[in-house]
Formats: C-alpha cells, structure tokens, sequence
C-alpha cells in the first residue's frame, strides 16, 4: 500500500513525534511521561513510518539492528544503578550533578535509567514489529 | 569484609546474570562467543552463590536497602539462611546447566536467543530468592515466568505450543491472584516489606480477611509449585522444551514457588494458625499421591519424572504444613535433595534420547549392557529419589516423615511412606523397560550417536557426573548439611530474628 497522502504526512510527523517523545521521556521524572512512554511513542513513529513506506525502508531508516538497541538500554539501566558504587553508596542511589545545565537541570543517574527504559522499549517494539512484518510476506 | 563488600555480593547474584546478558545480547549473531560467555557467567554465578552463602553462614542475616532508601519504605534485600541455600542452589544450577546447554541445545534454539534468556532467567530466580519485599517478588516472579514462557515454546513444535499454553495460562492467572492478595495486604497494612508485614498484620483488627488473602497467596504459590489439584501445567509442559531447559526448570522453577510458601508461610502469617496447616497438610497429602500415581501411568521418560515433581512438591508442602522448626528443616534438606536428584534425572533422560533418539519407554532398551556407565548414574539417582538408605533421599524422607511422627501426624506421614514405595515402582519401571530389557533394534540415531567425537561424549556426561558426585557428597555429609538445615529451621520458625535483622531490633 502506498499512499502519496500518508507518506507525506509521515515525513514531517516522525520528527515531530521523535521530539515529542523527548520531550515526554524529560518530563517524566516529576510529572507524567517518562521512559516508557516516551519508547513507545518514539516505537509509534517509526511504526508510522513503517506502514507508510513497507518495513524494508524503516529498517534502512533506524540503521541498526533492534538488539541492540535493547542491549544498549539494559545497558544504560545497569549502569545508572552502579554509578553509586564509586561512592561506595547502595546499588540505585540516586547521583547528581552539581551545576544546572541550560533546558534540563540537573542531570542525574535516574535520568540515565530512564533513558535505558526508552531504548529498550524502542529496541523491543521494534523487534516485534519487524518480526511479525516477516512473518506476512508471503 | 565491610558492609559495602557484603552489599555488593548480596547484589551480585542479580546484577552478574543482567550483565552476562547485554553482553551476550550485544554479539547477538556470534554464538560461539556467547557460549563461551555462558560458561563463564555459570561459573561466576556459582562461585559468588558459594561466597554468599559462606558469608551468610559467618555473618548472619544481611539487609541491603537498595537505593539507600529507609527501611520500611524502600525496597530490600534480605539474605537469610534459606535464602542462601537458595541461591547456592541456583549457582549450582546455572553452573551444571550451562555445561550441558553447549551439547544438548541446538543451533536454532541457541540464535534465537537461548543464552540470554537462561541469564535473565536466573537473574528472575536469584531476585526472588532474596528480595524482601511483596511487590518485589511479584516483579521477580514476572521476570522468571517471562524468560521461563519463551524458554519452554522455544523451537516451536506443536507439543511445546500445547504445553505452552497451559503453562502461560495458568501461571498469569497465578500472578493476577498474587497481584490482588498484595493489594488487599497492602490495604490491610500499608506496607510491603515482609518484615513490616510480618508485624503489622497480627495487628489488623479483621483477621478473617487476613486469612482470606493468606489462602489467596496459598493457591497464586500453588499454582507456581504445581500442588494438587492446580498441577496440570506441568505435567502438560514440563517434557517438551529442549532437555536442558526442562532440567532447569524441575530443579528450580517449581522451588521458587515452594520458597515463597516457606517464606510467606513462616514469616507473615501466623505459624501457629492450626487452619491454614491444616489447609495444607490436605494439599500436601494429595499432591504427593495424585502426582506418584500419574506417574505410574506414564510411559514417556520425562513424563514419568515430571509427575514426580508433583508428588516430591507434596513432600515439601507436607514439611511445611507440619509447621515446626524440626518439619521446616527436614523441608529445607528435602528441597536441596530434590533439586539436585530431579536435575539430574532429567539430565540422564537427556543423554538417553542423545543415544537413542527417543524418550518412549515402549521403544528404548538394551542401555544396560551397551552404556553401563549412563546406567550406573541413573541408579545412584533414581535411588536417592525413591529413598534407599544411604543415599541423602533417604535422610530427607525420613526426616520429614519423623517431624510427622514428633507431632502425632501418623496418617500424612503414612501416606508418605506409602507414596515413596510407589516412587520405587516407576523408578523400577524406567529401569526395566529403558536399561534392563534387550534392546529392540539398533536405531537410526544410535548410529549417529557412535560418530560423535569423544570430547563432545564427555562433555555430555560431565555435567551428570558432576551432580552425582554432588548427590554422593550430599548423602556422605548427610549430618552436617542437616546441622545447617537445622540452623535454618530455626530461623524460619521464629520470624523475629528475621524482623530485628531488616526493621532493627526494637
């Protein structure tokens, strides 16, 4: 299926969505949004992209393999955890960094984890889309 | 050692199998590295359980409140006696498993993903074996069962699809039970830690509800742990994923549902609450003798030793019922009997469908004369399943069945002599019909099995020997595990050495 509408459409939603996505995973540490949300919304833009323009083409779009991706957000996760244990302080103490930095604040570890949550999700959600796209080819 | 050090290594069964994992996921499309990775990560794993438990047996309970929270409030890691058992027997485990997954599993199995999922797997176990928190567990128990679901359908035949199914089903519905008991307790109480439970809900003024929400976590744990009448899943599961997976799972998945019941059982509700021992003697009674005599009706190898695990789960829940410090050890011993015999097994049922190409007992025959080796492991296993004197089976049915007779519980107890003689029949019935008889005819597969290099033969065999030879030590220093045991027991029975080590002796 290829529609000229869709297509379109779909070029200027992705970054758009992309940003959003952002924008929901930064906001997330004291009001809604977060890691998770933010994954699937960023895994929805692409999703978009791949029912616009055939699964071959995301694939070519997000470059790498998903596994990756899911490796590299547990990653992420486990090592936000450990960054505590430089100080010798409990596994997940929450570290912070002592100067603002312009638009986001203070950075931190939880913020590192959250963001291991978005890849994940965004690696796995992709995973299963482009499996079972496989899958229908005849 | 300071208090960090001990933190970490507290953590460390968690933390090393996620690591293990992204590493083997990130060379995702390199299996051979990812074996090797598999065998280092089972070694580690089983080198830190071994340090653990030897810390824990020097330095007594050990609390990490993760994320530095305060106690109540945050969530936390308790390393108790038992859980340290626990967690040795998982090194334990993933270490003689691992050895055997390199020969057993095949190319397939192993792209899509088998040894990550083995890590996180244990990784799940490991968790739920030391958190001590209630919503903790319930995450632990979904991280297990997720890796265990795909694990079991993995290779995708219809007979693994079908048990899958039962399986997946059954234990959501399990969890979703579990999910509300904790809800309800978290209402009742306001708090998750078990150590807060433990003395905030002999303070709840309804106590009818508490008993309500205790037979809620009895029939979420039952599911797990496959009792009476809530076994079907794993009869219908347990036989058909690669054999390594199933041995993993005999030995520990079933026990992690049994320790959360030792460990909800003694330590949040009321051990002296003669209605829910009651509860679960009857369940233990059943258990143990629907699951024998299932068993006895079966004519597949590994079917045959899956409804065993039901009917040795009965024994467990049985020492629990009785509810003393003696009982709770004598179950302590039995479950480390049991997941290393049971592993085992399955283990040798592994090497024999490797010769021969089958698990049907109608078709196998003729081992003895042929491999008398493989023969002589199973007979050293399949005797300390049923309970032959000297072997450790024996000290740990006779434990159980005489912390019966110390409370005058002669009918449990005589339901369980008599379900160990039947557990003798079928083991004598996979002897006959896969040993001793004459062989039928030389199979296809059998002449395969004679090309196999000899390293590779060995290594088949090694991870066998090597849980026999842990069986031999088992049964050998019978006296001085059971002291530990003891210890353990004790530990169980009066939660408040378990409450003073998390909230502080108050």
């Amino acid at each position: 299926m290829k529609s000229i509408i869709l297509q379109t459409a779909t070029r200027y939603l992705l970054p758009i969505l992309l940003l959003f996505s952002f924008f929901l995973l930064f906001r997330g540490h004291n009001s809604p949004g977060g890691g998770f949300v933010g994954g699937l919304v960023a895994a929805a833009a692409y999703a978009l992209y791949s029912i616009a323009f055939g699964v071959e083409e995301a694939k070519k779009l997000l470059r790498i393999e998903p596994v990756y991706l899911i490796a590299t957000g547990l990653m992420f996760a486990l090592i936000s955890g450990m960054i505590a244990f430089f100080s010798f302080d409990t596994f997940m103490t929450g570290k912070w960094s002592d100067f603002n930095f312009p638009l986001f604040g203070k950075l931190g570890s939880p913020l590192l984890f959250d963001l291991g949550v978005y890849v994940v999700v965004i690696g796995i959600t992709l995973k299963i889309l482009f499996t079972i796209s496989e899958e229908v080819k005849p | 050692m300071t208090k960090f050090d001990i933190e970490l290594l507290v953590l460390l069964p968690i933390l090393l199998p996620l690591a293990f994992a992204i590493v083997m996921l990130f060379a995702w499309n390199n299996l051979q590295f990812q074996r090797v990775m598999n065998l280092v990560a089972g070694s580690v794993g089983f080198i830190v359980s071994i340090v653990l438990f030897s810390t824990i047996y020097v330095n007594g309970i050990q609390v990490v409140a993760i994320g530095g929270w305060k106690i109540p409030y945050g969530i936390v890691l308790v390393a108790d006696n038992f859980s340290a058992i626990m967690v040795l027997m998982s090194g334990l485990m993933g270490f003689a498993v691992a050895f055997y997954s390199i020969v057993t599993v095949n190319k397939k199995n192993e792209q899509h993903f088998y040894y990550p999922l083995l890590q996180i797997l244990l990784m799940g176990v490991n968790g739920a074996f030391l958190t001590g928190d209630m919503f903790n567990l319930y995450v632990w128990f979904e991280v297990m069962l997720i890796s265990s679901f795909v694990l079991l359908a993995l290779g995708g035949k219809q007979e693994q699809l079908e048990g899958a199914v039962k399986y997946v089903t059954l234990n959501l519905i399990s969890s979703m039970i579990f999910l509300s008991a904790v809800g309800i307790l978290y209402g009742l109480t306001g708090t998750l830690n078990m150590a807060d439970l433990a003395v905030k809900v002999q303070l709840v003024e309804n106590q009818g509800l508490v008993t309500v929400v205790a037979m809620m976590f009895l029939v979420s744990f039952g599911i797990k742990s496959a009792v009476f009448p809530l076994f079907s899943w794993l009869p219908a599961s347990y036989h058909t994923p690669p054999v390594a997976v199933s041995a993993l799972f005999a030995g520990l998945l079933t026990k992690v549902g049994v320790y959360t019941m030792y460990r909800v059982f003694t330590l949040i509700f009321d051990i002296n609450n003669e209605f829910i021992g009651t509860v679960i003697l009857i369940i233990a009674g059943f258990t143990m003798l629907t699951g024998v005599l299932g068993a006895a009706a079966q004519n597949d190898f590994r079917r045959i030793l899956s409804f065993h695990i039901v009917s040795q789960v009965g024994y467990m829940v049985m020492a629990l019922g009785l509810m003393t410090a003696f009982s709770f050890a004598a179950g302590i011993f039995y479950i480390v009997y049991h997941i290393i015999t049971k592993t085992n097994l399955f283990f040798i049922s592994g090497i024999v469908e490797k010769i021969k190409g089958t698990y049907n007992l109608d078709t196998l025959g003729g081992l003895f004369k042929k491999y008398p080796s493989v023969s002589l492991l199973f007979l050293i296993s399949a005797f300390t399943l049923s309970g032959i004197p000297p072997f450790a089976g024996f000290w740990a049915k006779f434990t159980v069945a005489l912390a019966g007779f110390c409370i005058e519980q002669y009918l449990i107890v005589g339901l369980s002599l008599f379900v160990g003689l039947l557990t003798l029949y079928s083991m004598t019935k996979i002897w006959n019909y896969a040993f001793w008889q004459d062989e039928k005819q030389e199979s296809e597969m059998e002449r395969e099995f004679y090309k196999i290099p000899i390293q590779r033969k060995y290594l088949l065999y090694s991870p066998s020997i090597f849980m026999t030879v842990v069986i031999l030590l088992l049964s050998l220093f019978a006296g001085s595990a059971f002291d530990f045991a003891v210890l353990t027991g004790e530990q169980l029975a009066n939660p408040q050495y378990y409450i003073n080590a998390v909230l502080g002796g108050k």
